[in-house]
């Protein structure tokens, strides 16, 4: 019987398999950032134990990191965790983009623009949002810091095997509508836990269309909606996408590499655990009302009434997000007002996100009253978008032109909601003070968040 | 890690669902270096309500958490276990946990329960009734009791003997390092490679 994509990669990374224990999988990728490695590090430490392969492990700064300079990092609690990362880095060997390299940036932005996630491969990192990699064809999820440590030492991690999904998308989306309302409306249908327990991969034409970019975003969330991991079969555009990127194949290993990767398909005769179909066509442009990514809606449409949720864990849930979120029941999505836009973050903080927004932002101001942080995903990105004129178009719009990290994706560096202060942010959790503690968070596709910050309250471009 | 057989405790009702990890504990916590001390940053944002379940007397001495489904979504950070249990939790019942949480708290020894919702419903029933109804999680006989009612519950073999050993778990992988230095050997020479400092 044929295999799935997921159960080929996995099959491929099996060190050893036992009846009634876990399999041992391979690693081939381990990224690493400050917040989640200390412990791990530590724990080698007083094992006496080193970092088994440097060469599979790669590291950088991002979360605690400042977006208004590249030197200073003020708060002392944030500073000592990167520094303890630095020393970490030098101790064992490992390769580290530090705040003002040439290449540091959000961990699931670099490890794509490095061209070191690759098809096929495992990749792990002490961080949820490592499912952003699928989008080339690896199984890559997140995981704990007793896990990190346990990849550090070993290169391997015990892992029961998950079951797999499809999620079949037909159709075409429609102009104006992204990846970022896709995955929104795929949440809002199958909810946060729909995904648990397995590995997803997307698929049909609407996903071949799109660019890897917009695959990330897809693959991104996949954590959202409970899923292990996330990912999309490789093809002429993943390919094209990691020729001479530094760390892809080449000579005669790109040959070697690509024969390997486009077999890397789900054969015709695989059969999935669960599929869920979903039509591309249908869907607009796709906004939160509440406090997790599966509580939204259509712009056009209002927020829902609690009472309409047959569930009653989805009814209470509802009426504690709507009171956390100041919102009233019947009121048009487009007439929520917000405070601040945040455009960035691991899901939409890569340049063509930065396109798509300056696309809409080019010869508008934003609107009086409101702030709007513009955060590329990394170095390379803010140097890239810069090249293309693009933080001109930003800056003269009236929003803020800032370096690279993941800002005001989580409350942990400067870029901060002050308490009850709403947002419409391209990031991608809308958490009870994820973005700072009070805050209130609509979650938003890149043209979304540019149309907001000019109409001061949630719009899409077609609006203004 | 401390062996892990059965535990008996009073239980704390959390009736919420998707209590994800950034409500466990915020991010603003999670910048120290250290694996123990992050108590304070329990659900620290419900905290300042004296109604919220972890303040009411009744419940400050409440080792097993009863929550609704889809606890320990999102990020993550093992943080969220470890201030779990540095408050005193040994266990958390739900009718469904985050995969990633699932996993760390089994790596700690915070025993992750996946009980139905009528269980669940029952639970929180009892626990509201009478706060020092004692709740017994058995992980030798994979079942929760309480109140006269007794509930099985699911986990694999592998992870229950680890959990009531105390095993290392990569003490158990490294005893198979023969095997990881034999796949390493096979890999194809495509595979990225980092450049490592000089």
């Amino acid at each position: 019987m044929g295999r799935t994509l997921a159960e080929k990669i996995w099959d491929a990374h099996v060190v050893r398999s036992a009846e009634g224990e876990p399999d041992l999988l391979y690693i081939d990728l381990h990224l690493v950032h400050e917040v989640t490695s200390p412990q791990a590090f530590d724990g080698l430490r007083m094992a006496g134990r080193g970092v088994r392969r440097p060469d599979l492990t790669l590291a950088t700064e991002d979360h605690n990191t400042p977006t208004d300079n590249l030197i200073t990092i003020a708060d002392p609690v944030s500073r000592t965790q990167v520094e303890t990362l630095r020393r970490n880095a030098e101790e064992f060997g490992v390769r580290l983009h530090s705040l003002g390299d040439a290449q540091q940036g959000i961990v699931h932005v670099i490890g794509p623009q490095l061209g070191a996630t690759q098809p096929g491969m495992t990749i792990v990192c002490g961080d949820s949002h490592t499912s952003t990699h699928g989008a080339f064809g690896s199984i890559a999820f997140g995981i704990g810091t007793s896990e990190v440590e346990h990849v550090l030492a070993t290169q391997t991690l015990p892992q029961a095997t998950p079951k797999t999904m499809a999620v079949n998308v037909t159709g075409e989306l429609r102009p104006g509508v992204t990846a970022k309302d896709l995955i929104l409306a795929l949440i809002a249908q199958v909810g946060t836990g729909g995904g648990q327990g397995h590995i997803v991969e997307y698929r049909g034409e609407a996903i071949r269309n799109l660019s890897m970019e917009a695959r990330m975003t897809i693959c991104n969330m996949s954590i959202e909606w409970g899923a292990k991991a996330g990912l999309v079969a490789p093809d002429e555009t993943t390919f094209a996408y990691l020729k001479g990127r530094e760390y892809a194949p080449a000579g005669a290993d790109w040959d070697a590499a690509l024969e390997y990767w486009r077999g890397l398909v789900t054969d015709d005769d695989a059969t999935f655990d669960t599929e869920v179909t979903i039509d591309a066509g249908t869907i607009e442009p796709f906004v939160t009302w509440g406090t997790n990514p599966g509580q939204g809606a259509p712009l056009s449409a209002s927020v829902p009434d609690p009472a309409s949720f047959e569930d009653a864990s989805e009814r209470s849930a509802a009426e504690r997000a709507l009171a956390y979120m100041d919102l009233t029941a019947g009121t048009p999505l487009r007439d929520i007002a917000v405070d601040v836009v945040f455009l960035g973050s691991c899901t939409n903080g890569r340049l063509e996100d930065l396109r798509a927004a300056a696309s809409v932002l080019n010869g508008r101001k934003v609107a009086d009253g409101v702030r709007m942080l513009v955060v590329p995903g990394s170095a390379k990105v803010r140097e890239a978008a810069e090249a293309e004129g693009l933080h001109e178009v930003f800056t003269a719009a009236g929003a803020e032109w800032r370096f690279a990290g993941c800002s005001m994706c989580l409350g942990m560096n400067p870029d901060v909601l002050t308490p009850g202060q709403r947002s419409a942010s391209t990031s991608n959790r809308n958490f009870e003070g994820r973005q700072g503690r009070g805050g209130r968070t609509h979650l938003v596709s890149p043209q979304v968040a540019a149309a907001t910050a000019v109409a001061g309250h949630l719009a899409a471009p077609a609006d203004l | 890690m401390e062996k892990f057989t059965a535990h008996t405790g009073t239980g704390v009702p959390l009736r919420r669902s998707d209590v994800d990890t950034d409500q466990i504990i915020p991010a603003v916590y999670l910048k120290r270096v250290t694996r123990t001390g992050f108590a304070d940053g329990l659900f620290s944002a419900w905290r300042d309500d004296p109604d919220f379940v972890l303040n009411k007397p009744e419940y400050a001495g409440g080792t097993v958490l009863v929550a609704g489904p889809n606890f320990g979504t999102g990020s993550s950070r093992e943080h969220a276990v470890w201030a779990l249990q540095d408050h005193g939790f040994a266990a958390v019942i739900a009718p469904r946990f985050g995969d990633i949480f699932r996993g760390n708290a089994l790596k700690g020894g915070l025993l992750p329960v996946q009980l139905p919702q009528d269980a669940v419903d029952t639970l929180w029933q009892a626990v509201e009734a009478d706060p020092g109804t004692e709740i017994t999680v058995d992980l030798a006989a994979r079942q929760v009791r309480a109140a006269g009612h007794a509930w099985d519950f699911t986990i694999d073999d592998f992870t229950r003997w680890r959990l009531m050993e105390g095993l290392d778990d990569i003490g158990l992988t490294l005893r198979h390092e023969a095997d990881i230095t034999a796949y390493e050997a096979g890999r194809a020479s495509f595979r990225p490679r980092i450049a490592t400092p000089a």
